[in-house]
Formats: C-alpha cells, sequence, structure tokens
C-alpha cells in the first residue's frame, strides 16, 4: 500500500496537515480507504483512533468504499420546499438504491447532505462536487446518463 | 423604489476574475498601499471609524478586534478568512471569492500589516472545491506580481462541518483537529491559531476593507443604518419570483427586499413566512415586514441578519414541517461537545417530529419552549444557542399551525 504512505507523507510537514491528506485520498479514490487512516496515524505519529476521530467528524469525508459517482442531494430547507423529496424519489428509483448505498456495479452512491451553497438553483444535487440545479424529477435520467 | 448600491459587487462582470491585472486596472492594491503608508494605529483607527461590523453573524467591530490582536504581544500572528459559508441558503461568500477574489486578498492583507502578521489563512467549505481552485489562482497572481508583499496566503479545505463555521472550531480544524468549539475566553484574537493571536473574519467582511480605505471611513459610515453602516449582500430563495442575489445599504427593509428586488411572491400566491439569516436564523411574519435588515433592528424583532439569506415561504407552506426539517439540520449538526446540544438539538427534533406526525399534545409545545429557552442559554456555542429560534420564533408568530396538527 505505497499509493497511501506517498499520498500522506505529502503532508507530513504541514502543521495541521491530516485534513489535507484525507482530501487527497479522497481525491484520489472517491472516498478514505480504512487501511490508509492507519497509515495517516503513523506518518502524522498520531494514534490510530484519534486519525480514526478526525476522519469520521468530517460528514465530506467517506470512510470505505464508494462509488464511481457521488451523487448528493440537498435536503436542507430551501431545497426542501423546493421538491427535494421529489427527486430523490426519482433518484432512487432510477438507480434502484436509497440514500446512503451504492449501486451492485460501484458506478454510483447517493448520500444526502446539506446545503452545497446553489440555493439561487433549488433543488440541487452535486455528482462529485459539481452542482446540478433547477432541477425537476424529468431531468434526472439526462443527468445520470453524463455519467459514463 | 429603492435601489441596489454595489461596493463589494462593484465588479461584478466587469472583471474577468482569474486575471489579476483586470483587478489592477481597476485600481486594485492601492488601498494596501495606502494602508502600508499608515501607522498600524491610524490604520486600525480608520477601520474602527467606518462602524463596519462583521458579516458573519456576530456583528462585531471589525476595527475593534483588530485592535485586540494588533495589542496582543507575539512573535506570530496569523489572519483567517472565514470562507465556511455553511448557513442553508446562503451563497454571498461564494459570489465574491468567485467574481472578486483579489479583493478578499487584499483585505486580508491589509488585516495582515494592521495587526502584524505574515501569514493568512483563507478556510474555504469542502463542497466549493471549484472555489478553492480559482482562489489558488488567485494568489498564485498575486505572489508573481508581487502585490501582497511579505503577507503569505494559504487556502484550507473544510469538510463538510457546519460548526466548523463557528470561529474556534474552525481554527482547531486547521489544526488538523475534530472541528469542536473551544471554551471561551480566552477568545481568538489574543489566543488563537496554534496559541497565537488570530483575526477571523468573514470573505464579505475583508471584501468591504479595500473599499473603505479607498474612500475614507467617513464615507462608509454614513451609508445604510448608524449602528450597521455599509451594504449588505444578500440572497434570495425559497418562494420569491426572482431567486437571486443583491447588494442594499443596511436601511432596506425585508418587505423591500421581497417585493421590490424581490419581485415579490411566485403565481400570485401570498406571502407567509420569511427567514432571514439562515437555518439558525427567526421566522419572521407579515406584521414586521417593514423591519430595517440592519443587526440591531433585526435582534430588536427576535430574528437575525445573519449571513444574508433571505428564504421566502408563500401562503401553501406548512411552517411546523419546514421547522422540523431545520431541527433534523441541527440534530445532524451538532458537534457533540456539550449535552445541552447535542441532547436538546436531539428531543428537539424527536418532539418537533411527533407534532409534524399529528401525534403530539399541549405539553409538548410547552416542553419545546423550556428546552428552547435551557439551550439558548446553556449550550457552549453559537450553534447549540441559535438552534432553538426557528422553533421558538415559529412557536410566537406561527402557533396556530402547531395546535392545527395536535
Ligand atoms: C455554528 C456557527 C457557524 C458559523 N458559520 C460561519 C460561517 O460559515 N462564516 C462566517 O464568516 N462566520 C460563521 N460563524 C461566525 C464566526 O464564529 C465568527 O463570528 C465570524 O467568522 C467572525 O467574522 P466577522 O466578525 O467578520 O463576522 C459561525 C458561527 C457559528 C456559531
Ligand atoms: S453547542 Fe452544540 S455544536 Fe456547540 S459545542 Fe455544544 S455540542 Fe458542539
Ligand atoms: S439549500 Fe440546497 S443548495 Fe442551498
Amino acid at each position: 500500500m505505497a499509493d497511501y504512505r506517498e499520498i500522506v507523507s505529502k503532508y507530513k510537514n504541514l502543521p495541521g496537515g491530516l485534513i489535507e491528506s484525507y482530501h487527497a485520498l479522497q481525491k484520489e479514490y472517491n472516498y478514505i480507504p480504512e487501511e490508509a487512516i492507519e497509515v495517516a496515524a503513523q506518518v502524522f505519529d498520531i494514534p490510530k483512533a484519534k486519525a480514526y476521530g478526525v476522519a469520521s467528524f468530517y460528514s465530506y469525508f467517506k470512510i470505505g468504499k464508494r462509488g464511481k459517482y457521488i451523487i448528493r442531494m440537498c435536503e436542507s430547507a430551501p431545497c426542501h420546499v423546493a421538491g427535494a423529496d421529489q427527486i430523490l424519489k426519482t433518484l432512487e428509483s432510477c438507480l434502484g438504491i436509497k440514500a446512503g448505498e451504492t449501486t451492485a456495479d460501484s458506478k454510483f452512491t447517493l448520500e444526502l447532505t446539506e446545503c452545497v451553497g446553489q440555493c439561487q438553483a433549488t433543488p440541487v444535487i452535486t455528482i462529485n462536487s459539481k452542482p446540478y440545479g433547477d432541477l425537476y424529477p424529468e431531468k434526472i435520467s439526462a443527468i445520470l446518463s453524463e455519467c459514463k | 423604489m429603492a435601489e441596489e448600491m454595489r461596493i463589494l459587487m462593484r465588479n461584478y462582470g466587469k472583471i474577468d476574475p482569474l486575471n489579476i491585472d483586470d483587478y489592477l486596472n481597476a485600481g486594485g492594491y492601492k488601498s494596501l498601499d495606502k494602508a502600508r503608508s499608515m501607522s498600524q494605529k491610524d490604520l486600525i483607527e480608520e477601520v474602527k471609524k467606518s462602524g463596519l461590523r462583521g458579516r458573519g453573524g456576530a456583528g462585531f467591530n471589525a476595527g475593534m478586534k483588530w485592535n485586540f490582536s494588533y495589542s496582543a504581544v507575539s512573535d506570530q500572528k496569523y489572519v483567517i478568512c472565514n470562507a465556511d459559508e455553511g448557513e442553508p441558503g446562503t451563497y454571498k461568500d461564494r459570489l465574491i471569492m468567485e467574481n472578486d477574489p483579489q479583493s478578499i486578498l487584499e483585505g486580508m492583507a491589509i488585516c495582515g500589516y494592521a495587526i502584524g502578521s505574515d501569514q493568512g489563512y483563507i478556510y474555504c467549505r469542502g463542497e466549493y472545491p471549484y472555489v478553492v481552485e480559482k482562489l489558488n489562482t488567485a494568489i498564485q497572481q498575486a505572489k508573481e506580481q508581487g502585490v501582497l508583499g511579505g503577507f503569505n496566503i494559504e487556502v484550507r479545505m473544510g469538510a463538510g462541518a457546519y460548526v466548523c463555521g463557528e470561529e474556534s472550531a474552525l481554527i482547531e480544524s486547521i489544526e488538523g483537529h475534530r472541528g469542536e468549539p473551544r471554551f471561551k475566553p480566552p477568545f481568538p484574537p489574543v489566543i488563537g491559531l496554534w496559541g497565537k493571536p488570530t483575526i477571523v473574519n468573514n470573505v464579505e467582511t475583508f471584501a468591504n476593507i479595500p473599499h473603505i480605505l479607498e474612500k475614507g471611513a467617513d464615507w462608509y459610515a454614513g451609508i445604510g443604518s448608524k449602528s450597521y453602516p455599509g451594504t449588505k449582500l444578500m440572497t434570495l430563495t425559497g418562494d420569491i419570483v426572482k431567486r437571486t442575489f443583491i447588494e442594499v445599504p443596511t436601511d432596506t427593509t425585508i418587505r423591500q427586499l421581497i417585493f421590490d428586488f424581490g419581485g415579490g411572491i411566485p403565481e400570485g400566491k401570498k406571502f407567509k413566512a420569511v427567514q432571514i439569516g439562515g437555518t439558525s436564523g427567526g421566522f419572521i411574519p407579515k406584521s414586521l415586514l417593514d423591519t430595517l435588515i440592519d443587526f440591531d433592528s433585526m435582534a430588536a424583532i427576535g430574528a437575525t441578519l445573519g449571513s444574508g439569506a433571505v428564504f421566502v415561504m408563500d401562503e401553501t407552506r406548512d411552517i411546523v414541517d419546514v421547522t422540523n426539517r431545520i431541527t433534523k439540520f441541527f440534530e445532524h449538526e451538532s458537534c457533540g461537545k456539550c449535552s445541552p446540544c447535542r441532547e436538546g438539538t436531539k428531543r428537539m427534533h424527536e418532539i418537533v417530529d411527533k407534532i409534524n406526525n399529528g401525534l403530539g399534545s399541549a405539553t409538548d409545545l410547552d416542553l419545546l419552549g423550556r428546552l428552547g429557552t435551557v439551550m439558548s442559554k446553556a449550550c457552549l456555542c453559537g450553534l447549540g444557542q441559535a438552534a432553538p429560534s426557528p422553533v421558538l420564533t415559529t412557536l410566537q408568530h406561527f402557533r396556530s399551525e402547531y395546535t392545527d396538527k395536535l
């Protein structure tokens, strides 16, 4: 698992670099592999519990495997009144999974999130952090088919 | 009709934000030069005199805050720009970062000179990776042009924790820890990042600074409300014709925001409520629409200006259902460090959910009121203290919506 060490070590000398190293891991893998947290604990010379505690505190980080495309549905109040529930239902039925799950082919993971700061275009989803706004259920399948 | 006033957004659509030459040609970085020609004391005095108060929610006088760090003796001091922007309904800091990033860097460098710091951080929320790229480009260009002098700026990314917008939690996060708020005092201007004096200001606060230096404190102090001068960047969401941003003087009324600038309620429906300042703000009924948006006028009606989010709900909206959604947000975002918030947000969601599902009783309404009052006093940080506000204000102004569901 030299890869993990290589990524994490880049941040070893950066003050407070642990979180930046997690961002780098997640950028590479789309999630934070469990073993990478152990590597981070070694590199930053901190207890494993602390390395794990930091990773699990932040909802943007996900420990353990996710799909290639991470779809996050905003459920904050402005998106909620704009029909987030309908979009979520459509996503769930198109993908055949529930929020929090990954499709069998590891292509899509569906998650819920709070406001992603695109509230001029509610309801909003992000796919690998890219926002898609002004959604209505009929728009979903076209957006999903863009994900190759 | 009231008019929009673009100070922060004056370069919006007029310059290429990723080309520093455009910013320089528009007069950029002259304010930093001017600041550096002044003594630190005079500079801080000028900022103080402008009356600029923090745009991140707490409304503290910026110059006074800077003075704390200036007066603190230390080998190292830090300047942090709070770009965590997690309040649902808010995207004004993103607008400034995307459209005029150099104005933020200039404001931070002026602060750095004022307090005696050579290191700045921008803590940008993890949901904005595309903004982080732009900020890094802007910083790179500023370095190449040498305009920042010896002042260095680094971007750090948040990772989806609303509480990290709270300044001491933000500091913990930059240090690489879980983002849990610290006990205060000491406050960050005296003991902050890595134990050193640290100024944390909001993006919009920093973006105001170059304009104040350029046109003078008196000019700024004369705009908008006396006790909270300047303009405020507001974002309009929900049931409103123009879901957009506007920049207005702070003596604008809520009614003007919604009906003049926002075009009113779509489809000829009637107004029911507006929540200002993000999800922790109070709900405001029709009878209070003529309130000015400035900090103190809003506080006087039990509401907040907060981040400047304006979330409008029309007559068809179910207030209890929306409040229920909001209580779920706080249950999720509570960091768990103190029990009034960790337990309180959970129970609050439980009770509102019960009422929303038609299973509540009159006792539950009393319980909610009591729980909310305790939380607003006993919680460690602003998250837990403000969490009950939507519940308490809807109980106050929209009580019949609750009783109809009992
Ligand atoms: C839960 C919570 C979240 C906050 N989120 C933000 C935020 O996203 N951006 C911000 O500038 N201030 C936020 N604040 C306020 C900061 O603690 C702090 O007051 C502010 O950054 C100071 O800058 P200012 O004086 O320029 O407003 C938050 C406070 C709390 C309690
Ligand atoms: S009030 Fe809530 S968010 Fe703030 S410290 Fe306590 S538990 Fe954490
Ligand atoms: S409320 Fe959904 S993007 Fe802001």
